[in-house]
């Protein structure tokens, strides 16, 4: 799931305020470039949520391209709504691979020439083959990137089995989201998704109300509990659904949880304030706790990963325009290195691991890609720090956690239904 | 309108008239119109389909009846219920408060500048966001929170009260919080139209005080009541924010039901269910406008 919040400790009005004097310098800029477009200032509206959307990405491009990006934060269903409503209000997209279902059919983006695209080749095989660069296979149950990161061609709404040249999305950022807890309060090791559901932390459980991600972790903890195994939790039947939302509508009828969040704040403030010791959560809303001097890590379990991807891609209103040189441009800038290194340093993964690579230093590679003990003190790209010399990142390496995957975000075919069984689980 | 109406109330009238209604019509009437239109159209995964159905209706209320029989209540109707019961209690409590604070205000306080330092005083809750406000609850309710750690100092409880955060406790606390204010200004503004001559002739007469409020003041106030009413009602039906906070997301409400169908990019049935609470709030105003008319007393 895309956080729909800026990391760092970045609010979302600095980002706007960023992003804003961005905007009114930008009529004043002289490029340079001696191109027929030289008069028109290079200006690329970027439609996302605040996750990438960071001020010092935006400078860094500035900086390196001439490029001005126009942030339009807004939330992850903002970010499809306005794809499917208002496909002239931005030029470049950063959305979340499961929402491709229902942005492909649209026909409102323009697949992206791999062949325009620097590291096309380069991006971890985890995206286009669904597997390590070791080779060793991930899951693939729900939406994973393989199965729609390609078109059969330039003007397909179809998605490709194998690799082509079209892409839908070029990835940006992904990860492997699992359960938060706070060891000091729990005092013995969790090893496993059905711990969210064990009456010894009756009333201080809690999971998200997004109803496509809250159910599948709830089949994780279905599958853990040895009640059923799903032949595929991302997409499951109406049964299914059925199945678990019984099993959630129970806990929630003997009061296992405590509350259910929604908004990246909200989960940090109930683990931080000990409201709730075990949750489904976010990455960085761990680390946003631990740096108020709390305990909570973000336990790897037995089951595996639940995890997200997003990329990018171009509005079909910019196609055979200047601006859609000036995304190829951008995006080829994104995946050049520092944008990678800059995500991976907030616990995130880039997706081209090479690049990201060459722009970090080798004891941050060390802790954060190779599961090593922090040779320094690892700090976030805004300077606070993050874990002290000699701790290790929850879950290990980049090859541990990533090849630990069970299933990724999804839109279920059934997704009707499961929204409205998702409203009377709520009015339980 | 004809002609002839326009030139018996002459142009400048209605040019008068012109912004407001303008207003209303782009930012209300038109909204309105497609979102009654939009809920009965058809939709897929990613678009809405222009038609004309009732399926948004029939599904919202799906086994409604089925479940009636079997004495108990489908997701829609409980959705309802607890909107209601919610909204209810908030108006009450409201109402209470309200009116004993602008009776304060009114009569009680004798100097202006006093009045307009205690009224001042009372909108302080909108000093800041709506979301910093209900988010400031956690640290006072919460489990570890202060009124816990207190009673549990003073070993008034051995346990923290778990019902004190994420529930209809606190989601009715915080409405009362935010909203008393919108019943204090109206009935303020109804008490402070009553001649003192009428309460002194009460008095004069031998009425109590308490006879005093139930013949003299309350009638006179009640066009402040409905008022106020009317805003903290049709308010706390719609809202799905401080449910969702306060109540942990557990609570359902329709607006919250809205917000996730929203979500979901389900907009032809979120329509239904908006125009379906909107016939229930429309309800709710025309009872309460049969028991003043408003027009009238103003």
């Amino acid at each position: 799931m895309k956080k729909d919040f800026v990391v760092n400790q970045l609010s979302r009005r600095k980002v706007l305020k960023g992003a804003g004097s961005l905007a009114l310098i930008a009529p004043e800029v002289i490029t340079g470039f001696p191109a027929v477009h030289a008069q028109a200032p290079k200006v690329l509206r970027y439609l996302g949520t605040a996750v990438n959307q960071s001020a010092d990405i935006a400078k860094k491009v500035k900086e390196d391209t001439g490029i001005t990006i126009e942030y339009i934060p807004v939330t992850t269903d903002d970010v499809t709504r306005r794809v499917i409503t208002q496909p002239n209000s931005y030029d470049v997209v950063d959305t979340e691979y499961f929402s491709l279902r229902k942005l492909i059919p649209s026909g409102n983006l323009l697949p992206m020439d791999g062949k325009k695209i620097k590291n096309f080749e380069k991006i971890t095989p985890v995206f286009s083959k669904g597997e390590l660069p070791s080779g060793k296979k991930i899951g693939d149950q729900g939406t994973a990137p393989k199965k729609v990161m390609f078109l059969e061609g330039q003007n397909s709404t179809k998605f490709a089995k194998t690799p082509t040249q079209w892409a839908t999305l070029i990835p940006t950022v992904y990860n492997a989201d699992t359960l938060g807890i706070r060891p000091d309060l729990i005092k013995r090791p969790i090893g496993q998704w059905k711990e969210l559901l064990n009456p010894e932390f009756k009333g201080k459980a809690a999971i998200l109300n997004i109803p496509s991600i809250g159910i599948m972790d709830a089949a994780m903890v279905v599958e853990s509990m040895g009640e059923y195994k799903y032949p595929d939790k991302g997409n499951m039947t109406k049964p299914e659904i059925d199945r678990t939302m019984k099993v959630l509508t129970e806990a929630k009828k003997s009061g296992q949880f405590r509350a259910f969040w929604k908004d990246f704040n909200e989960s940090v403030n109930l683990m931080a304030s000990g409201e709730t010791v075990i949750q489904s959560m976010w990455s960085p809303a761990v680390t946003a706790v631990k740096s108020k001097g709390i305990a909570c890590v973000y336990q790897p379990l037995a089951e595996g990963y639940r995890a997200w991807a997003a990329g990018f891609a171009l509005s079909k209103g910019i196609n055979a325009t200047p601006k859609a040189d000036l995304a190829y441009e951008f995006v080829n800038w994104f995946l050049d290195g520092w944008a990678g290194a800059y995500l991976n340093r907030q616990g995130y993964y880039s997706a081209v691991l090479e690049t990201a690579k060459a722009s970090m230093e080798p004891y941050e590679w060390a802790f954060w890609m190779e599961g090593k003990a922090a040779e320094k003190d690892i700090k976030a790209p805004d300077g606070t720090l993050l874990e002290k010399a000699g701790s290790k990142r929850d879950g290990g390496s980049y090859d541990e956690r990533m090849g630990s995957v069970a299933c990724w975000n999804a839109v279920m075919d059934e997704n009707d239904y499961m929204v409205k069984k998702w409203n009377e689980f709520i009015a339980a | 309108m004809s002609i002839r109406s326009i030139t018996e109330r002459g142009l400048p009238a209605w040019a008068q008239a012109l912004p407001l209604a303008a207003v209303f019509l782009i930012f209300f009437v038109v909204p309105l119109v497609l979102t009654v239109m939009v809920s009965f159209w058809n939709y897929n995964e990613y678009e809405i389909l222009p038609d004309f159905t009732a399926r948004n209706y029939l599904e919202a209320f799906e086994g409604c009846a089925e479940r009636l029989l079997a004495a108990e209540l489908c997701t829609t109707l409980k959705t309802y219920l607890t909107t209601l019961r919610i909204a209810i209690l908030a108006w009450l409590i409201t109402l209470l408060l309200g009116f004993a604070i602008a009776y304060f205000l009114a009569f009680h306080v004798r100097s202006l500048t006093m009045q307009i330092v205690l009224f001042l005083l009372c909108t302080i809750p909108f000093w800041t966001s709506n979301v910093i406000r209900m988010i400031s609850w956690i640290p006072l309710l919460g489990r570890n929170g202060l009124i816990n750690q207190t009673l549990q100092q003073l070993h008034v409880i051995d346990q923290p009260l778990e019902w004190l955060l994420f529930s209809e406790f606190a989601v009715v606390l915080a409405f009362v919080h935010l909203y008393t204010l919108f019943m204090i200004v109206p009935i303020f503004n109804s008490m402070m139209r009553i001649d003192p001559a009428l309460v002194e002739a009460a008095r004069d007469c031998g009425a109590s005080g308490w006879q005093t409020l139930a013949n003299v003041v309350i009638p006179l106030s009640k066009p402040g009541i409905v008022i106020g009413s009317i805003f903290v009602l049709t308010i706390v039906m719609g809202d799905f924010v401080t449910i969702g906070v306060m109540g942990g997301q557990q609570i359902a409400s329709v607006g919250k039901m809205i917000n996730t169908q929203m979500g979901a990019l389900q907009f032809p049935p979120a329509a239904a269910h908006a125009v379906i609470l909107l016939v229930t709030v429309l309800f709710v105003v025309w009872g309460l406008t049969r028991l003043v008319d408003i027009r009238k007393e103003l």
